[in-house]
């Protein structure tokens, strides 16, 4: 009797996100929320933790934190009230957070997620919102704070509003923690409430991961892992420390509570701090804010102005464009991205199929070169919509679709503007063309026997020579025709 | 010069109107009292004469093109050194802010000076408004000007000496536990404590979040109406600031308490520690409420017992957290001894504060740690409930309710600083009115027959009540005539 490592053992991981919010101003103050900037120019007292500031809640973070809450199904709170986590960090202006503890705004909801191992319901805990730190630069040594010369420390982030948002421990591998977190980051683009960034920190992932043998009463130590900046990385990090916790169970080793560093170079884990470190943060209700209940009017008009959501986006595109799985995926990877084809579609008239071909195919090919979203890029739905009606019309052949589509992506012309300028207008006079189809008969007596002969894999090969010929602005279906009525 | 020193800011108003006085000139006798007492004293942490004369001669050319910013513009002013004022260190009486240069200033002092009011100075405290008599300051203590070798009181003790040598009409405190209440009994002026959330806590350095309040002091209790009027209201900067008119104090303050319910706490009458010389004179004043008109009623607050005990878990708390900034990385004082981030945190904070204020941070730090917050913090707070739960019922048998302000006179130097218990029972009897949020005043009520010195009698009423606590203060005052003799001054 044998059992696999994978049968033997089970994988527990529950998430912790973390999301910018993109309001106009900070948390607590008038600061501008902004990525970027001089380092100390977004700053004022009250996010600087002067002595003497007051924080003031923003209310639209606090919509924008509702909306979440209701696009994960959540409920939502009738008393919000903020409590003070204490402890020192340099780059913490109060030394202390603001942030949420017993009345989170949002609780009990969950995201459904789709892959290979089929769809499945994660469960959300909680979202709450709080205030993002400041930023330090360790000078010298590694980049850590230990072997640092000295540290630097920018406070335009501090007081950025923040959401986070608490998974269940109902994910077990890392291609689940993978959908999930392409899912979530998808349901919160949509709302338009973050930039969702992983790799600029607008959207950070913490994971919590432990092993355990199948059907053990208890979860296996926690582990906690930090610094995966992309989901590639979610997926790699949480990969390598499945196998990691696996092999030393499986060496006799116990595994403890600890943290860990994911490196994005080696693709490896290391241990940051074990849990004889953990913090007492001395939660207390902020005595700077009164608690407040938000009437239930304005949650019910949160709710109610929510976009459409991924999952609802992906069904409608299913049913009324026939795309597959994976195309609607990737269509749908952003709002924008799926307004954009929405667009194009609606602009073409025709099979979105088409369009979809045109993006998935040629367009992303360039953005992916270049490392721009659709939404970014010069092409406009309506000129992909107008060059696909170019093919369709016999103007141009495909091949010269794909030269015209490079054009307009480096200059965003016109592809009827191309189309000219280059002089790739196909050429569907019947007459040209069939000068250059008598020659090439007369020129492969060979070939026109074997098609008469019945194999008609021959006749690419005369279209070839008669698009060589035409130096490829024959139409290649005129072309095909003309060869067959007349060999025939 | 000298007569104007002990005039009200209401009748320096009328001097100012009347063009009796300059603002300038109104300011350089005020200063030159400083000059004159403030040696003797030690009131001012700061003095800010350019500013004051600056401030003064622009109030003089408002009031020569026929403008004036209130009818206070150019009456001078002082500020305990815990409000935040633009340009001019504020040290909140620590080391550890003693190079602290705020850019900007608290919503008070911007009201103030909205109003055209000049500033004096910055006030002495006990470092970080924790204390009850100035010997907690980090630069050195205040004396009484009724006795220089007693306290006069605290945290704020700077302005009630300085106001009772003629060195200024009004100024402001803060009132956290009795801070304002307490200092002005000792000095034998008027000191308010207005409704949690009435005074915009912006710029004020924190101590106790749930509990500061900013008041002010004065001579009489008309001053001390105005004053307030001036800066309370609704700001947008402070969260828990209460966002309603503030109605006249003036209005009807005339009006006598004939008929008036007036409540007397059971729980008080044998407090412990309560000077016979102050109890004395406190109950001759319940005497003198009475033949003014007023109905005496005896209350039960039972939770009163408890309130000392809450609040030094409740303040300590908030304190613990409101002092974490003071960590030397961002302004003031910076330790050079540390080595890295966590021994030049840990030296700063050991160099900069003081023993009281870090005896404070430990308690409050214990008081909110896992395992232990329940049984502190959380019933602190529940105390801190029933408190309020069993005032807003006596309010629905009586208007006002009064007490002694303090259990004592103004003490000797080092009388309690070995004791800290002693020390912190000096607010017994101002500290429930913090836990509960309503407003309060001392009111001087005569001088203790043991030892001649003042003795405050507290009035206390429900949340934004003011205007009739003000009404009773003022015809208890107008009929003790204690403000408006001058008998009843400080020789100094």
């Amino acid at each position: 009797m044998s059992t696999t490592a994978s049968e033997m053992y089970e994988t527990t991981v529950g998430l912790e996100i973390h999301v910018e919010l993109s309001t106009n101003s900070k948390m607590f103050c008038a600061c501008p929320v902004d990525f970027g900037g001089d380092p100390n120019t977004r700053v004022c007292p009250v996010c600087l933790g002067m002595p003497g500031s007051l924080p003031v809640p923003n209310q639209m973070a606090i919509e924008y934190t509702m909306k979440i809450a209701a696009a994960l199904h959540c409920d939502i709170a009738r008393f919000h009230e903020f409590h003070r986590k204490n402890y020192f960090y340099p780059d913490m202006p109060k030394n202390y957070q603001i942030s949420q503890y017993d009345h989170p705004i949002g609780t009990k909801g969950y995201v459904e997620v789709t892959g290979d191992f089929g769809t499945k319901r994660v469960g959300i805990n909680r979202v709450h919102l709080e205030e993002d730190t400041g930023k330090s630069t360790h000078v010298g040594g590694s980049g850590r704070i230990a072997d640092s010369d000295h540290s630097l420390v920018d406070f335009n982030r501090a007081g950025t509003p923040l959401v986070e948002i608490v998974s269940e421990p109902d994910i077990t591998s890392a291609e689940e923690a993978r959908a999930f977190v392409t899912e979530l980051r998808a349901i919160l683009e949509s709302l338009d409430v973050s930039d969702v960034r992983m790799e600029e920190g607008s959207m950070r992932v913490d994971a919590n991961i432990s092993t355990r043998l199948t059907g053990a009463p208890e979860y296996g130590a926690k582990v906690e892992v930090k610094n995966m900046n992309s989901i590639r990385s979610v997926g790699r990090a949480l990969e390598f420390e499945e196998k990691r916790q696996r092999k030393a169970l499986d060496d006799g080793e116990t595994l403890v509570q600890e943290t860990r560093h994911f490196d994005e170079k080696t693709g490896t884990t290391s241990s940051l701090r074990t849990k004889e470190f953990a913090f007492d943060y001395r939660y207390f209700p902020e005595p700077d804010m009164v608690p407040f209940e938000p009437d239930q009017a304005w949650i019910e008009r949160v709710r109610g102005s929510l976009p459409e959501l991924p999952a609802s986006k992906r069904a409608r595109f299913a049913e009324i464009y026939g795309l597959s799985d994976k195309e609607i995926q990737t269509l749908t990877t952003t709002s924008a991205t799926a307004g954009w084809f929405e667009e194009a579609v609606a602009a073409y008239g025709g099979e979105a199929k088409k369009i979809s071909n045109w993006i998935l195919a040629d367009l992303y090919g360039l953005l992916n070169e270049s490392g721009q979203e659709l939404s970014d890029g010069k092409i406009a739905p309506a000129q992909l919509a107008a060059l696909v009606k170019l093919v369709d019309d016999g103007a141009i052949s495909g091949k010269q679709a794909k030269e015209v589509i490079t054009v307009m992506f480096e200059t965003g012309d016109d592809p009827a503007k191309v189309v000219e300028e280059r002089g790739l207008k196909q050429v569907s006079d019947t007459g040209a063309i069939e000068v250059f189809v008598d020659e090439v008969i007369a020129e492969n007596p060979d070939a026109v026997e074997k098609i008469r002969e019945g194999k008609d894999g021959t006749l690419g090969f005369l279209v070839g020579q008669v698009m060589k010929k035409s130096r490829g602005q024959a139409n290649p279906a005129m072309v095909n025709d003309l060869l067959r009525s007349k060999i025939n | 010069m000298s007569e104007l020193l002990w005039k009200s800011a209401k009748e320096l108003s009328e001097a100012l109107s009347n063009k009796e006085v300059s603002a300038v000139e109104l300011a350089q006798a005020m200063l030159a009292r400083a000059d004159e007492v403030d040696p003797k004293i030690h009131a001012f942490l700061k003095r800010t004469d350019e500013i004051a004369l600056e401030q003064a001669k622009a109030a003089d050319e408002r009031r020569a093109r026929g403008e004036t910013s209130s009818a206070f513009d150019g009456v001078p002013v002082a500020y305990k050194d815990i409000f935040c004022t633009k340009g001019v260190t504020t040290t909140m009486g620590s080391k550890i802010l003693e190079t602290f240069v705020p850019p900007y200033s608290a919503t008070v002092v911007e009201r103030c000076e909205a109003a055209g009011l000049t500033m004096l100075g910055k006030l002495n405290l006990d470092e970080f408004a924790m204390g009850s008599s100035t010997e907690w300051s980090a630069y050195g203590p205040t004396k009484n000007p009724w006795d220089l070798e007693r306290v006069p009181g605290g945290s704020s003790g700077g302005p009630p000496a300085l106001i009772m040598s003629g060195g200024v009409p009004w100024g402001w405190g803060t009132d956290t536990g009795g801070s304002v209440r307490q200092p002005a009994a000792l000095c034998g002026c008027v000191g308010v404590k207005p409704t949690y959330g009435l005074v915009s806590r912006y710029g004020i350095i924190a101590f106790a979040s749930s509990l500061d309040q900013a008041g002010p002091f004065a001579r009489t209790v008309e001053d001390a109406a105005i004053l307030l009027m001036l800066a309370a209201g609704h700001d947008p900067m402070d969260a828990t600031s209460i966002p309603q008119e503030v109605p006249n104090y003036l209005d009807g303050i005339d009006a006598g308490i004939q008929g008036m319910k007036i409540g007397i706490v059971k729980e008080f009458t044998d407090t412990e520690g309560l000077q016979p010389g102050v109890k004395q004179r406190v109950d001759e004043a319940y005497t003198r409420l009475e033949r003014l008109g007023a109905e005496l009623v005896e209350i039960s607050l039972p939770s009163f017992q408890y309130a000392i005990s809450a609040y030094y878990l409740v303040a300590p708390a908030e304190a613990s957290s409101n002092l974490a900034r003071y960590d030397g990385v961002r302004y003031a004082l910076r330790s050079d001894e540390g080595t890295d981030i966590v021994k030049m945190t840990s030296r700063t904070r050991d160099e900069g504060f003081g023993p009281e204020v870090k005896r404070r941070i430990m308690l409050g730090t214990y008081a909110l740690s896992a395992g232990y917050y329940d049984a502190y913090y959380g019933k602190a707070q529940k105390t801190r409930s029933l408190i309020i739960k069993e005032l807003d019922a006596a309010y629905e048998k009586v208007d006002l309710i009064v007490s002694p302000s303090s259990p004592d006179t103004a003490f000797k130097f080092g009388a309690k600083t070995a004791d800290p218990l002693s020390m912190y029972l000096s607010d017994i009897f101002t500290v429930p009115v913090n836990m509960a949020g309503n407003a309060g005043i001392s009111i001087p009520c005569g001088l203790s027959p043991d030892d001649n010195l003042p003795v405050g009698l507290q009035i206390i009423a429900k949340s934004l009540d003011e205007k009739t606590m003000f009404r009773a203060a003022h015809a208890f005052e107008q009929d003790l005539g204690f403000a408006s003799d001058p008998g009843m001054r400080p020789q100094i």
